[in-house]
């Protein structure tokens, strides 16, 4: 006879068998939670904070989103030093050895100085001074370009919002005083949130440059922070109001919060990772030794199934 | 045409294998073993039950498009009891993952029925992380720009772009509600092909092969 493994093999049933009217469970499980579901509706209703704007965040944080055009510039915006899948500038995170995203490479190529701030500016009706500062950025080397912004950026820490523009200290950085003031101007009338959507053409559905921009400042991430949504806050799985919110993601979130994740430069990767090989590890339970034998071990299924125990004794 | 020729359709052949396999009173029973006694079994039909209305709700929103929510009460009231539904869906599908853990459920070959439903838990939060990413309201906003990192460092972000608003919800509305229903099926047709688990027999030395 083959050998009974208890974890593995599942005994024969000889005892006797009750009514079940599966129907009747079925249709009362659906009215009880769809009755919940009403009540929990009424009582809770669910959250819709106002999603934030490219106008919002200029009216409300000028100087912010000012400096964040110049992050873009200068390079040292998030989106700027990314790397794949948007640029070549870093290598991305990587596992170890496994560089997975620089191996998959930049599938949605963006380039945070034109498309962030040339494009939408040259998309503007042509005016005085920003046509000719544009016209000078465009026939100017990369060299040149590279003293100007250095220029503005040395300055920048002295940017004021005054009577309705950004100004900085007078310095040799050539356009930007003015690019840079008119793109702010442009991001509060609220055409550059248009600028940075229809990039693919008059219909839309896609936000990836715009909710990049958004990120690179200051104002969504404060915004979130309020809200108890930051990393540190265990954010991914928390909604703004106090919501439950995706609580069934406490155990990738939990990861972010505890070392070596928390301060790694490849915290994503390292959890992603993880969560990858725990969520193999829970479809192979029936096939892992000392994982399948828990259950067995830990009697809890004598609570489960005591009906049937309380009969055999 | 002959009988012979009728039998060796593949029609006929399937409908043959379908009955032979899951007759009507296996795949509706009307009786259960006596062990089938505890308020955990009743997560399972929760589940079941709690997927129905966030599939109806869904459908509800789906009517009048993604932002008809932000601009009408009824609108909005319909939102929150998809948010609800889905809330009471993965509590009973929890309850429902741990209680079979403890009843070791893949027990006497019944490890592929455990597997769908660990694919159908995965398909699950996939799915309600692209609805949330399609609020078209600042938590979506908040949630897709902190989510692309994660996804971004798998490489998997240069095809699944949670930026893309148009794309999470294709996903949402159509390619993971899918996946979750045909899983939820084949699920659901395992289970009620090999039947509900037996309790452990300490003693046991006969069981049903695994």
């Amino acid at each position: 006879m083959k050998k009974f493994r208890p974890d593995v093999d599942a005994p024969e049933y000889k005892g006797g068998h009750a009514p079940y009217d599966i129907i009747k469970e079925g249709t009362i499980a659906l009215v009880v939670v769809a009755l919940l579901t009403v009540i929990f509706a009424t009582v809770f209703g669910s959250p819709d904070e106002t999603q934030v704007t490219i106008k919002t965040w200029s009216t409300a944080m000028p100087v912010d989103f000012a400096t964040t055009a110049l992050s873009e510039l200068n390079g040292t915006s998030g989106t700027a030093g990314y790397g794949p899948p948007y640029n070549h500038a870093s290598t991305g995170q990587q596992i170890g050895p496994l560089k997975l995203a620089q191996w998959v490479g930049v599938r949605i190529p963006l380039n945070p100085t034109k498309d962030f701030v040339i494009n939408p500016l040259a998309s503007l009706p042509p005016s005085q001074p920003l046509s000719s500062s544009l016209s000078a950025w465009t026939s100017a080397s990369a060299g040149t370009r590279s003293s100007w912004v250095g220029a503005y950026t040395k300055v920048s820490s002295k940017m004021a919002f005054t009577s309705g523009h950004v100004v900085v200290p007078s310095a040799n950085d050539g356009p930007l005083p003015v690019m840079i003031d008119s793109l702010t101007q442009m991001a509060r009338s609220g055409a550059l949130d248009q600028a940075l959507v229809t990039g693919h053409g008059f219909y839309t559905t896609d936000f990836t440059r715009v909710l990049l921009f958004l990120s690179d400042g200051s104002y969504l991430a404060n915004k979130a922070d309020a809200q108890h949504l930051t990393g540190e806050q265990w954010g991914m799985m928390n909604e703004t109001g106090g919501y439950p919110g995706q609580a069934w993601l406490w155990l990738y979130t939990f990861w972010y919060q505890a070392p070596p994740f928390a301060s790694s430069g490849n915290a994503d990767a390292l959890v992603w990772g993880l969560m990858m090989v725990l969520s193999l590890g829970l479809l192979a339970v029936p096939f892992i030794p000392g994982l399948r034998t828990i259950p067995r071990k830990s009697k809890v299924y004598r609570l489960i199934w005591r009906e049937h125990y309380r009969g055999q004794a | 045409m002959s009988t012979e020729q009728i039998d060796r359709q593949w029609t006929t052949r399937l409908r043959k294998r379908v009955a032979g396999k899951l007759p009507p009173e296996k795949m509706l029973p009307d009786t259960q073993p006596a062990y089938v006694a505890s308020w955990i079994y009743v997560f399972g039909v929760a589940t079941l039950a709690a997927l129905g209305v966030v599939i109806a709700t869904g459908c509800l929103l789906a009517i009048r498009g993604p932002q008809w929510w932000h601009q009408s009460y009824i609108g909005h009231f319909v939102n929150s009891m998809h948010l609800w539904s889905v809330e009471i869906f993965f509590f009973a599908m929890v309850v429902h993952l741990w209680g079979k853990y403890f009843m070791a459920a893949w027990r006497g070959g019944r490890s592929l029925t455990w597997m769908t439903g660990v694919v159908l838990f995965l398909t699950s939060i996939a799915t309600a992380f692209t609805g949330y990413a399609s609020q078209t309201n600042f938590d979506s906003q908040w949630i897709t720009t902190q989510a692309k990192d994660g996804i971004n460092s798998t490489g998997a972000g240069a095809y699944f772009n949670v930026l893309n608003l148009g794309q999470m919800l294709m996903w949402h509305i159509v390619l993971l509600p899918l996946a979750a229903v045909a899983l939820t099926g084949l699920h659901v047709v395992l289970v009620r092909l090999k039947g509900v688990v037996p309790p452990f027999e300490e003693n046991a030395t006969v069981g049903t092969p695994s």
